[in-house]
């Protein structure tokens, strides 16, 4: 963007003695123009929030001050449905996108529903596993093993969390207001978000569930 | 029953909570109060709240929330010395068997305190505030990438500012040591309210600091007027770029750390206990991840400030520009490959010690650039010693000092004599006071008219100048011999009588630095009250170099009237080189974000939720915090958020300033 | 490094004869070593400082704007010598101090067991260190002398030019074990040991203390080293030994409560194993050993399911040191070995961190 109005200004200066140091016509930089990067900036600080994480599983993860590991706790099976659940909603999202750039108001509606609920899904599964574990006296007061996994899985279903309010907002919004640019960026940050907590789930499923089984 | 009933309504809050019984703490809450009602008095008298809350409170204008910020810093420079002055002085008589005036359940919460508000509640709002104000006129932008999210910012960081203050009449301050590793900071050894407060306190900060270096980063990326490369963008906005990186990558590590703390303080969890599993020195490791790059968030704005102000008294262009910028990336990078060095004695091994001690010294090859380069830009130069100039000179002397004392400690057998000792004390004093401070007094003493519309009075500047800089040498040198004498930090007694000479010059070293901030409140004072005399029309008053000074001062809340176009790294040179005319007709209208309230009441909010979760009172904290994401996702519902400022407007403020500076010529 | 002894004197021309400069003065090799270094590094750096801070001066003064003699060139920004000068000259600095410093670090390593009993002198061959086993209390410290079996607190002794070997631990928070006459210091941690490796070449009474704050009575963490002659030692160890009291774990238990300021005692003699149960936070009856808890978990991570799975099923049994279920752990407890830095609970035993120090002894490279 930079780039271009030198050349014009340059273009302009080459035919003058004295350069032009002022744009005449507003410059406006389009409102909202940064808003894609700064989102995309956060998500990268709310990545090494999840990095710490992963990082104190990985020292503490293996102290199971005397109890069960993750052999005894996990059920892989159920973490597969719950994979699935989030993989899916991000391919719903994607759907729920193309339909914003065809301005279908009907469709982005229809696919937002579709992935809160496959949300709503995946942060039901986690809540019956977090309470089977606790049940079965596996709390996270139990062992640093614990603590670090009840958080980093926490963290990130909290985060889901919000994704589903905030998705629920923005259909709100849509209705009201119909895709307007602002709803257009509000729902590509939240596109954005949404993919990024299903990047970090496949972290999580990796390290935590399928390399503490196998 | 009754006792259930205040339980739930008050958590663990109790009369027993109020500090009645120190009588040094009801003086200071009765001269807050007495000062706290006489201003709500003053505004309420001149009927400044309107004025108070329209224009300043609910501002998104990065200028005035810049201005702020440095009012905050000041507020808190003040509260800060004054735990240092009691510090200092129950040093120098705790000996021959005196306990001092402080019992161990003060001088422990002064000390921490001390160290918490001066970095996070003295030296971040100074620098942020400084980048808020300068980069959006130094790169030609009407106001930063995101304006609310700028006052929201500001708002969380005095909210965080505000639960800290709490601490001093309502309950206790931590007394942990400003980072608080456990497990002294766990619930074993300090179940009280103090870390609850300290946690609270930096999370909601926190988040206001994160933000601000979201919202910075993209500005300096996505908002530099047209022609500014990033190899023609000032040095000062180049250390903040680099700096809102380091916060944008360093923070989340201290929310994520202080998280877990919380988690095990709050849930029973086991990440830093000493049994279960958990591991404090992990805690020790993530705090330093973020609290080395920490100590290059301070700096490298410091760093910017001196290149602009020496570049400007010289009267002369920068030394080695890409030099300086080289340096400046590598000092970025190399932030996040040292942390270790704050913990040499810990056990690691000698490969993993001398890795991270070498990798601490050569961090100082592109500092030592910088002070070079700084160096080469005086000479053959004309070099005008005003304020700001005398604050780098000084700067320079002083840091060199502190730089030095720095590698050695990064010489792991050395530090594992110094470590922890009052050498180190003096090397990140020197470091933070000389470097930072100093930057931080530059910077105001050389932006101040641009914001203002008038110069700071000479003579007190230099009285200030000089007790800042005495205070500092007799407060801190001692320091260092005292290091050299093997004694360490945070004691609060005295056995060796020997040493207490030492102390005595340091305390009054403290004094001379009262004075000179007592010096700096009077030059502001007076420069305010004498602001005619001091008046500069031209919004250049320093024949200065960048972009911020080609506008009138105060600038116009839109900055620019036209989005200025460069072709120079020193762009306002540049155009006063080639013989830039200033705009005189064709005004455009402007559009510019409206104010809002937003953020102050979702501050609010925070705070009372941070209150609840500190004093247990878990239905103040579940409402409050319900309140807050209500209000957020209600503010979003928003949608019209900009004006537009009428081409005439424009037009009448550009004529005033054409007129003004018609007198001055 | 005697090159640079005269700066030694440096801190006597302040002319403050009064004044104890422990670190600079120290009593033990190890510091002498270290402060050679630091005096080093001082030394090296200040080869650059000195002309900064000079020029610094000079170029204020020179080209100070009334000063209409001195050259002005306004647009004079660039030099490639110049530039190449200013990023070499602190790297050939770096260099030379890293170089240094990797040495020093692995030379003067707290891990390494001497090799010189001072600068001048090797360890004569089948010298048995001193052992001294080391717990920071709230807020004292306990030292345990395994070889005589004899513990005190707030008051340790050492023959001259006897290596000592400390290990240390806490008994909760964190501390650091310093006395800056001997040799650096090095954190103590509960659960966890450190170690150091030093010894004392002076008779004396040197001071020691907490170098980390840990809470309230931190600043009465105070003890006395003594430094003493062979006789003196033994005299000291049979002080000791006709102590009234001895230490057993209930009365450590005592001890271990938060106390301030406290004086020196001594006990007679230590039960068995009780450093280590210290150490493994096991000195409760009914608590259980981190090296137990450490077998039980790595047969977790192995998959032991059936143990695990009944500990699961009672939660309680795990917090209890329960025969049954520990035995059907067929617990194998981890040999502690000489490799180990850190021993923790929730530390890996670290593999192989290179060591130079087993590599080399001659003299040259300790003496650098």
């Amino acid at each position: 963007m930079a780039s271009t109005h030198v050349a014009s200004s340059e273009a302009i200066a080459a035919d003058n003695s004295v350069p032009v140091f002022y744009l005449t016509e507003e410059h406006a930089h389009a409102p909202g123009g940064a808003t894609a990067f700064g989102f995309w900036i956060y998500l990268m600080s709310d990545c090494l929030v999840f990095a710490s994480l992963f990082a104190v599983y990985g020292v503490i993860g293996g102290n199971f001050a005397g109890g069960p590991g993750p052999h005894e706790l996990f059920e892989l099976p159920l973490v597969a449905v719950n994979t699935a659940m989030l993989l899916f909603s991000s391919i719903t999202y994607g759907f729920a996108m193309l339909a914003m750039e065809k301005r279908n108001i009907a469709h982005v509606q229809g696919w937002l529903a579709i992935t809160g609920l496959f949300g709503a899904a995946f942060i039901g599964i986690e809540l019956y596993e977090f309470g089977t574990l606790i049940a079965e006296g596996a709390t996270p007061q139990s062992s640093g093993f614990l603590s670090a996994f009840f958080l980093l899985v926490g963290t990130h279903g909290l985060h889901v969390t919000i994704g589903i309010i905030w998705l629920v907002t923005l259909m709100v919004q849509v209705r009201r207001m119909g895709l307007v640019a602002a709803n257009r960026r509000r729902l590509m940050c939240l596109s954005m978000f949404w993919h990024f907590l299903d990047v970090i789930w496949i972290g999580v499923f990796t390290f935590v569930y399928l390399m503490g089984m196998l | 029953m009754l006792s259930q009933v205040w339980a739930f309504l008050f958590g663990r809050l109790s009369f027993e909570s109020l500090p009645f019984h120190e009588p040094i703490l009801v003086v200071t809450f009765i001269v807050v109060a007495l000062g706290g009602i006489g201003l709500v008095a003053a505004l309420t008298y001149y009927r400044l709240w309107s004025y108070l809350w329209h224009e300043w409170l609910t501002t998104v204008d990065h200028k005035r929330i810049g201005i702020m910020y440095m009012v905050l810093g000041i507020i808190m420079l003040l509260r800060g010395f004054a735990d240092a002055i009691m510090m200092r002085s129950q040093q120098a008589i705790a000996f021959g068997g005196s306990e001092g005036y402080l019992p161990a359940h003060h001088y422990d919460q002064i000390f921490t305190a001390h160290g918490v508000i001066m970095i996070f509640f003295v030296a971040m709002p100074f620098v942020t505030g400084l980048m808020n104000y300068v980069v959006p006129l130094q790169i030609g932008a009407r106001d930063v990438a995101f304006p609310f999210l700028n006052n929201f910012s500001f708002w969380m960081t005095v909210s965080g500012v505000v639960l800290v203050m709490a601490s001093l009449f309502i309950g206790e301050f931590a007394k942990t040591g400003w980072l608080a590793y456990p497990p002294l900071s766990g619930l074993d050894a300090s179940p009280d309210v103090g870390v609850d407060y300290y946690i609270w306190a930096l999370q909601i900060a926190g988040v206001g600091t994160l933000l601000s270096g979201v919202n910075l980063v993209a500005t300096i990326v996505k908002m530099r007027a047209p022609g500014m490369s990033m190899m023609k963008m000032p040095i000062f906005t180049w250390t903040a770029l680099c700096t809102n990186i380091l916060i944008v990558a360093a923070f989340p590590v201290l929310t994520a750390v202080l998280a877990l703390l919380a988690a095990d303080r709050y849930l029973g969890m086991n990440f830093f206990t000493n049994d279960l599993g958990g591991n404090a020195m992990m805690y020790i490791n993530l705090v330093w991840i973020w609290g080395h790059p920490e100590v290059y968030i301070l700096i490298l704005p410091a760093f910017g400030v001196f290149s602009e102000v020496v570049s400007t008294f010289s009267g002369k262009r920068l030394f080695g520009y890409a030099s300086m910028v080289y340096a400046t990336v590598v000092i970025t990078v190399l932030a996040y490959l040292v942390w270790l060095h704050h913990f040499f004695t810990m056990g690691s091994g000698a490969s993993v010690n001398s890795f991270f001690g070498i990798t601490t010294m050569i961090i100082s090859i592109p500092t030592g650039a910088k002070m070079f380069n700084w160096l080469f830009t005086m000479y053959h130069g004309r070099i005008r010693f005003e304020l700001p100039m005398l604050w780098s000179l000084a700067f320079m002397l002083t840091f060199v000092i502190g730089g030095m004392t720095g590698v050695m400690l990064a010489v792991p057998p050395a530090d594992f004599v110094l470590h922890n000792s009052l050498f180190l004390v003096a090397h990140f004093h020197n470091v933070i006071i000389g470097g930072v401070l100093f930057g931080m007094f530059a910077g105001i003493n050389f932006w101040f008219p641009k914001a203002f519309g008038f110069k700071l009075d000479r003579f007190w500047g230099l009285v200030s100048f000089w007790f800042w800089v005495v205070g500092f040498y007799a407060a801190f040198m001692p320091l260092y011999v005292l290091g050299l004498m093997g004694v360490t930090r945070r004691l609060r007694v005295f056995e060796d009588p020997s040493l207490q000479i030492w102390f005595v010059i340091a305390a009054g070293g403290a004094a001379l630095i009262a004075i000179g901030i007592l010096a700096f409140l009077i030059q502001l004072f007076v420069s305010i009250k004498n602001r005619e005399k001091l008046r500069d029309t031209t919004g250049d008053p320093w024949n200065a170099r960048t972009l911020e000074w080609s506008t009138s001062s105060p600038p116009p809340e839109y900055n620019f009237a036209f989005t200025p176009v460069i072709y120079d790294s020193d762009a306002w040179w540049d155009m006063k080189a080639r013989g830039y005319q200033r705009p005189l007709d064709g005004y455009r209208p402007i559009h510019m974000p409206k104010n809002t309230g937003a953020g102050v009441i979702l501050a609010g909010l925070a705070f009372l939720t941070g209150f609840g979760l500190v004093w247990y009172i878990w239905w103040l904290a579940l409402v409050s915090f319900v309140a807050l994401i209500g209000y957020a996702i209600a503010h979003t519902f928003n949608y019209d958020r900009d004006f537009t400022i009428p081409a005439e407007e424009v037009a009448e403020t550009e004529h005033g300033r054409t007129a003004l500076l018609g007198a001055g010529a | 490094m005697r090159r640079f002894q005269f700066l030694l004197l440096l801190p006597l021309l302040a002319g403050l004869g009064g004044c104890n400069f422990v670190v600079l003065d120290p009593s033990g090799h190890i510091a002498a070593e270290q402060r050679d270094l630091l005096i080093f590094a001082t030394g090296l750096m200040l080869l650059i400082i000195l002309p900064v801070m000079g020029l610094t001066v000079y170029f204020a003064w020179r080209y100070r704007h009334t000063n209409t003699e001195a050259e002005y060139d306004p647009e004079w920004h660039h030099s490639t010598v110049l530039e190449l000068v200013v990023w070499a000259a602190p790297l050939a600095i770096i260099i030379c101090l890293g170089a240094v410093t990797y040495l020093g670090t692995h030379l003067l390593d707290p891990y390494r067991p001497l090799t010189q009993v001072d600068r001048d002198r090797p360890l004569p061959e089948g010298t048995e260190p001193l052992q001294v086993e080391v717990v920071s209390l709230d807020w004292k410290w306990l030292f345990f002398y395994p070889q005589y079996g004899i513990a005190t607190v707030n008051e340790l002794a050492a023959p001259v030019d006897r290596p000592i070997h400390f290990k240390i631990t806490s008994s909760g928070v964190m501390n650091a074990f310093y006395i800056p006459a001997l040799a650096g210091m090095i954190y103590s941690m509960a659960g966890m040991e450190t170690q150091l490796h030093a010894v004392i070449n002076a008779e004396g009474d040197y001071e020691g203390f907490s170098s980390n704050y840990s809470g309230a009575g931190f600043s009465g963490m105070r003890f006395v080293f003594k430094g003493l002659d062979q006789a003196g030692f033994e005299e000291w160890i049979d002080a000791g030994r006709n102590a009234d009291e001895a230490l057993t774990a209930a009365r450590y238990v005592e001890l271990e409560k938060p106390s301030e300021n406290v004086p020196v005692m001594r006990f007679s003699s230590v039960e068995d194993g009780l450093y280590n149960r210290i150490l493994e936070m096991c000195v409760d009856p009914g608590t259980r050993c981190m090296s137990e808890t450490m077998a039980l978990d790595a047969q977790t991570a192995a998959g032991g399911r059936e143990v695990a799975l009944a500990l699961c099923r009672s939660p309680f049994a795990i917090f209890n040191n329960d025969e049954a279920v520990v035995g059907r752990a067929k617990m194998t407890p981890i040999p502690a070995t000489a490799e180990t830095r850190l021993r923790g609970f929730s530390l890996a035993t670290p593999s192989s961190d290179v060591r130079l120090t087993d590599a080399r002894t001659d003299d040259d490279i300790s003496n650098f």
